[in-house]
């Protein structure tokens, strides 16, 4: 037991040892976004011209050629045009935050490089936390917090992976994930240690983990959402003849277009909000067993409410008129901040039976 | 136009966007096409007679923008309740509440804000809102019936204009490959018929269905939650070990129930607590945080035999659909008072409420009967006690426990006499002493009398007034509640099916697949073969390849020698792509209602459809190249079904509709190609005197009116969003 008890507790020294060496890893990651950022600045001759061009020079390029599967005759098989269905505007994606520069891109590649490996150590910190304690590491804010970033960093990685356009995401993902991390370290550390009597239940796998998920993947949305906003007023400035801020050229122009990044976040809220529903129902289904009502309007509840609701209207407003586009986007938005208010607002300021989560 | 038009049916405020267009149109085209009375689409206005606002009023409130409305006032009428304490979640907090907040209370009370969530407002909010949903789906869930007995409609006049589109020559006669396809398609699952010299599949039906599903499990959800809370009951009992208890009212330390539950209606059964074990963590910095609770009890419904249980904090026992949960424990030490003659007059465990996570506890041990006084007067005691589990020694302060679990107890009683005014009628809390009729015992000093005991120790009272002993033996206690609530099943029914519904309307694409063959000029076949997606999917163009690579197996390309003639129309036809495009973005654009005025897209690109023979159908949908007489109720089926078609060819839907058919709720797409189908006359399109208000498209019929729909601007997942 004592012995138990010890190999535990080095165990948790190294987490902690390991969260430590993650920031610093995404420290450098983001050092080197700023480089990517920086130097892709550099070349930014002839870009403004063409993404102010308007879609009909950009159109051989939205229409690609799908081989038919398998083609050995290739020349031989029919070719299938497609058409984008475009909106309003047809503006091409920005050339990503090198910009094209050789040595942006280079420290792009490496910014990405050090982020897998903070990921790497990161998901190591969390996976001896949960060994040291012997059970989900999810018991407290720190946990959560850890989790959270590593599965929002997990995710962005998968993007990529699957050859995904979500390299511009690199800078603010990092950013949030280290100030996630700093928060988590500085006031919401808590000694590792086993849980009260009434989260044990096997539920506190599959209830808080799709919390986790879903919380990290519509984080992702959001930040698409928030670029959206920028980006598509950057795009209707130029549309009208209007003339963006230097800044607004520099760093706006190398985004995807808008239409790409509302279609990102729009994806990636879609898919994710049955998996919200289902953490709800799941948190149900465990309150029924442990507090003896499957909803009793507690705050934590309340608010998950609020969020799904919210995500909802999202939903929604996006096949509305006058409420696509930016109005859908502020929803979205809202939205997010309503799940973060949940996370932070409920364990912190309100009283709820989810309280014992531990600040 | 049956495809899209069930998605787009909600969207009423698109059609109200559009309705303004089409109040123009209709000034030219529409004047003498609709009988019906004419109304100002901006405000309803008071021309409206009692059943137009009721019209009106219904139309708002299942149009999407309304329910949108309502989704925000349901989240933000959801705040206030997570701020403030409510009723049902903590009467006492509400009492602390209320005694902080003076001032505040009578506002807060008429405004019902410490019963948010059974407010007459936030119940407004969320039974309008239930209203608006099923005010969607039934008409939807009708219309799907209808494609569901119908059929994908014929391929679109130019095939070049969808998404994704292909196209080769053969050998094959349009026959072989017509009969190929059709194979192809329904060995995919297409649904797939020919069409008018095509062949046309449809797939992802589910997604509709999911879609349907999803929201009708809310309101199963609702329902199932609205009967829990009318029929549910809800009781507190606090057993120490060894005693029971049975399902009674009266037995109850306190009882709610829903409005609609019966007394009856209590399961009856019974338990006894044998045993309350708690365990804690002994060391670290954690000291004395709970890890297990478990109450060992034995059950049994009436004629069946004791059975044995376990109920710990996350697992509730359940008998009889009841169940019954742990929520809170604590100890009863045992207590015996004598009185001054040496005769007991008090024997039992008395429970004691923690005040503390280390479970200090205080209760009072009150002695109702039987009492006498030296004197022989009959007299009745009160001691307030103290219970530590863990004592921190003498002289070591104040009575406050250092760890919850019983390593060192130790009893601190205090002890009055007199009038425990018990007998009054009042109701009396158990754990509390009021001390105006009585009297404190007092030490030698003439301080007020007390006594910190441990086990087995026994205190006398000052003068030989008697003595208290505590005993060895300290039982523990345990707290239930007991809660029965009907629908929990239903619930989750609706929960699970809420989830699959989901699911299938995000995930599921549903999409066409026209493939059309024709004999060129010099016997050459030209296949055409497109794709049409509820949105632009990258999956989509390659599910054509693909069925293109297959059907191009069974119908090869023919060898180089192509007749100029064939070779030259198909190289026009993809040739002429990029000139498509321009004319279509500004369709698209004029597709969104917002950007630019439809008629700039209209003419140009209607002019080649309105001049096609078959388009009959088009015409009765475009006042502008249409005579309305064109429209008249004559009109046989299959040009109706063709107005189906116009629905996935952009450039006509960008057109505005037609003022007078948006009246059923099917829509005049879905209702043609459903009468088509069934080889009936289809119901003419824009048959005037179908139409209650022409200028105000429903929401189902938004869908015809719905411009943006066939364009299909729309992402793949953003259907199942749609109510």
């Amino acid at each position: 037991m004592n012995l138990a008890a010890a190999t535990n507790e080095s165990l948790a020294e190294m987490s902690n040892v390991l969260i430590y060496s993650s920031m610093a890893v995404y420290t450098l990651a983001f050092l080197a976004h700023i480089a990517e950022w920086v130097l892709g600045s550099r070349s930014r001759v002839g870009r403004t011209a063409a993404a102010l061009t308007p879609a009909r020079t950009a159109a051989p390029a939205a229409v690609p050629q799908v081989k038919a599967a398998g083609g050995t005759a290739v020349l031989d098989r029919p070719k299938v045009v497609t058409r984008s269905a475009g909106g309003a505007r047809d503006v091409p994606d920005g050339p990503g935050a090198a910009g094209g520069d050789e040595q942006g891109d280079l420290y792009g590649r490496i910014a990405v490089s050090l982020t897998t490996l903070a990921f790497l150590v990161e998901a190591a910190g969390v996976v001896t936390r949960a060994i040291s304690v012997q059970r989900a590491p999810w018991g407290n804010m720190y946990e959560f917090s850890t989790t959270f970033s590593t599965v929002a960093v997990g995710a962005y990685l998968g993007f990529l992976l699957a050859r995904k356009n979500v390299r511009w995401m690199g800078l603010p993902l990092v950013t949030t994930v280290l100030l996630d991390l700093g928060i988590a370290t500085t006031w919401l550390y808590t000694e590792s240690d086993q849980l009260v009597p009434a989260l044990h239940s096997y539920w506190l796998w599959i209830h808080v983990s799709t919390a986790i998920f879903c919380g990290a993947v519509f984080y992702l949305g959001a930040v698409a959402t928030l670029l959206y906003l920028f980006r598509d007023s950057y795009e209707s400035k130029l549309a009208g003849g209007g003339s963006p801020s230097a800044f607004a050229r520099s760093v706006l122009e190398r985004l995807p277009a808008a239409a790409s990044l509302d279609k990102f976040a729009y994806r990636v809220n879609a898919a994710i909000f049955p998996l919200w529903t289902f953490t709800i129902i799941a948190g149900a289904i465990w309150a029924g067993d442990a507090w003896g009502r499957y909803w009793g309007w507690d705050a934590k509840e309340v608010w998950s409410f609020i969020t799904w609701v919210a995500y909802a209207a999202y939903l929604h407003a996006r096949a509305t008129a006058g409420w696509k586009g930016r109005k859908a986007a502020y929803i979205a938005l809202i939205a997010f901040a309503c799940f973060l208010f949940n996370y932070y607002g409920v364990n912190i300021f309100v009283n709820s039976k989810h309280s014992y989560a531990g600040v | 136009m049956s495809k899209t038009d069930t998605s787009a049916v909600n969207r009423a405020s698109e059609a109200e966007a559009a309705s303004e267009a089409e109040t123009a149109s209709e000034a030219e085209a529409g004047a003498q096409l609709s009988t019906a009375p004419r109304e100002d689409t901006s405000t309803g206005g008071p021309t409206l007679g009692p059943i137009g606002w009721l019209r009106w009023f219904w139309r708002q409130l299942t149009s999407m923008r309304v329910a949108l409305i309502l989704l925000f006032l349901l989240s933000l009428g959801a705040i206030p309740g997570s701020l403030i304490p409510q009723n049902g979640v903590d009467e006492m907090k509400v009492q602390d509440f209320k005694a902080a907040h003076p001032g505040l209370t009578p506002l807060y009370e008429k405004l019902q804000l410490f019963d948010v969530y059974s407010s007459v407002w936030f119940s407004a909010i969320y039974i309008l809102l239930f209203v608006s949903l099923i005010g969607c789906i039934v008409p939807r869930s009708w219309q799907f019936v209808g494609q569901l007995r119908g059929r994908p409609p014929a391929a679109p006049k130019r095939l070049t204009r969808l998404p994704a589109y292909t196209t080769w020559h053969t050998e094959a006669t349009p026959e072989q490959v017509d009969e190929a396809a059709l194979r192809l398609l329904k060995g995919r699952r297409y649904r797939a018929h020919r069409a008018k010299g095509s062949v046309a599949g449809e797939k992802g039906y589910l997604r509709e269905a999911g879609n349907l599903l999803f929201h009708v499990a809310l309101i199963v959800m609702l329902v199932a939650f609205a009967t829990g809370q009318l029929f549910k009951s809800e009781g507190g009992k606090l057993v120490v070990e060894g005693d029971g208890f049975s399902n009674t009212l009266p037995l109850y330390d306190d009882f709610r129930s829903g409005s609609l539950f019966d007394n009856d209606d209590l399961a009856p059964f019974s338990f006894t607590l044998d045993q309350f074990s708690g365990t804690y963590e002994t060391s670290g910095p954690q000291r004395g945080t709970p890890r297990t609770f478990e109450a060992d009890v034995s059950y049994s419904v009436p004629g069946g035999p004791d059975k044995k249980g376990r109920i710990k904090v996350n697992e509730p026992l359940v008998v009889e659909g009841t169940k019954v949960y742990l929520i809170s424990h604590g100890y009863a030490p045992v207590v015996t008072v004598r009185d001054p003659r040496g005769e007991v007059v008090f024997k039992g465990a008395v429970p004691l409420l923690p005040v503390d996570n280390n479970i200090t506890s205080t209760g009072v041990i009150k002695v109702m009967d039987g009492y006498r006084d030296k004197k022989g007067e009959k007299e009745q005691l009160g001691l307030p006690a103290f219970f530590v589990p863990t004592y921190a020694g003498k002289g070591h302060g104040q009575m406050f426990s250092q760890f919850p679990g019983l390593a060192f107890p130790a009893l601190n009683l205090g002890a009055y006499h007199g009038d425990l005014r018990v007998n009054g009628g009042l109701p009396q809390n158990v754990y509390q002493l009021d001390r105006s009729k009585l009297k404190p015992f007092k030490d030698k000093n003439g301080d007020v009398f007390k006594q910190t005991l441990l086990p087995g120790e026994t205190m006398k009272l000052p003068d030989g007034a008697g003595s208290v002993t505590f005993e060895k033996e300290i039982k523990e206690w345990a707290s239930f509640q007991i809660s029965q609530q009907p629908g929990n099943g239903l619930a989750l029914a609706g929960a699970i099916a809420a989830i699959a519904g989901l699911a299938g309307s995000l995930f599921i694409q549903r999409r066409r697949v026209w493939v059309r063959a024709t004999a060129g000029p010099d016997g050459v076949t030209v296949v055409e073969m497109a794709g049409l997606g509820r949105s632009e999917s990258a999956k989509l163009p390659e599910e054509l390849a693909e069925l293109a690579a297959r059907l191009h197996a069974v119908a090869p390309t023919v060898p180089a020698a192509e007749g100029p003639g064939g070779g030259d129309a198909t190289d026009a036809l993809v040739g002429e792509e990029p000139q498509a495009a321009a004319p279509e973005a500004a369709d698209r654009e004029a597709a969104d209602r917002e950007a630019a005025a439809p008629e700039a897209a209209a003419p140009e690109a209607v002019a080649p459809e309105a001049a096609d023979p078959e388009a009959a159908a088009p015409e009765a949908v475009d006042p502008e190249a249409a005579d309305p007489d064109a429209a008249s109720p004559a009109g046989p089926a299959e040009p109706a079904a063709d107005s189906a078609d116009s629905a996935v060819t952009p450039a006509d839907s960008a057109r505005p509709p037609a003022p007078g058919k948006p009246a059923r709720s099917g829509g005049p797409a879905a209702d043609s190609a459903g009468s088509a189908a069934s080889g009936k006359p289809a119901r003419p399109a824009a048959d005037p005197a179908g139409s209650p208000t022409p200028g105000k498209p429903t929401r189902a019929a938004a869908s015809a009116a719905d411009p943006a729909a066939p364009a299909d601007s729309v992402d793949p997942a953003e259907e199942g969003a749609e109510k």
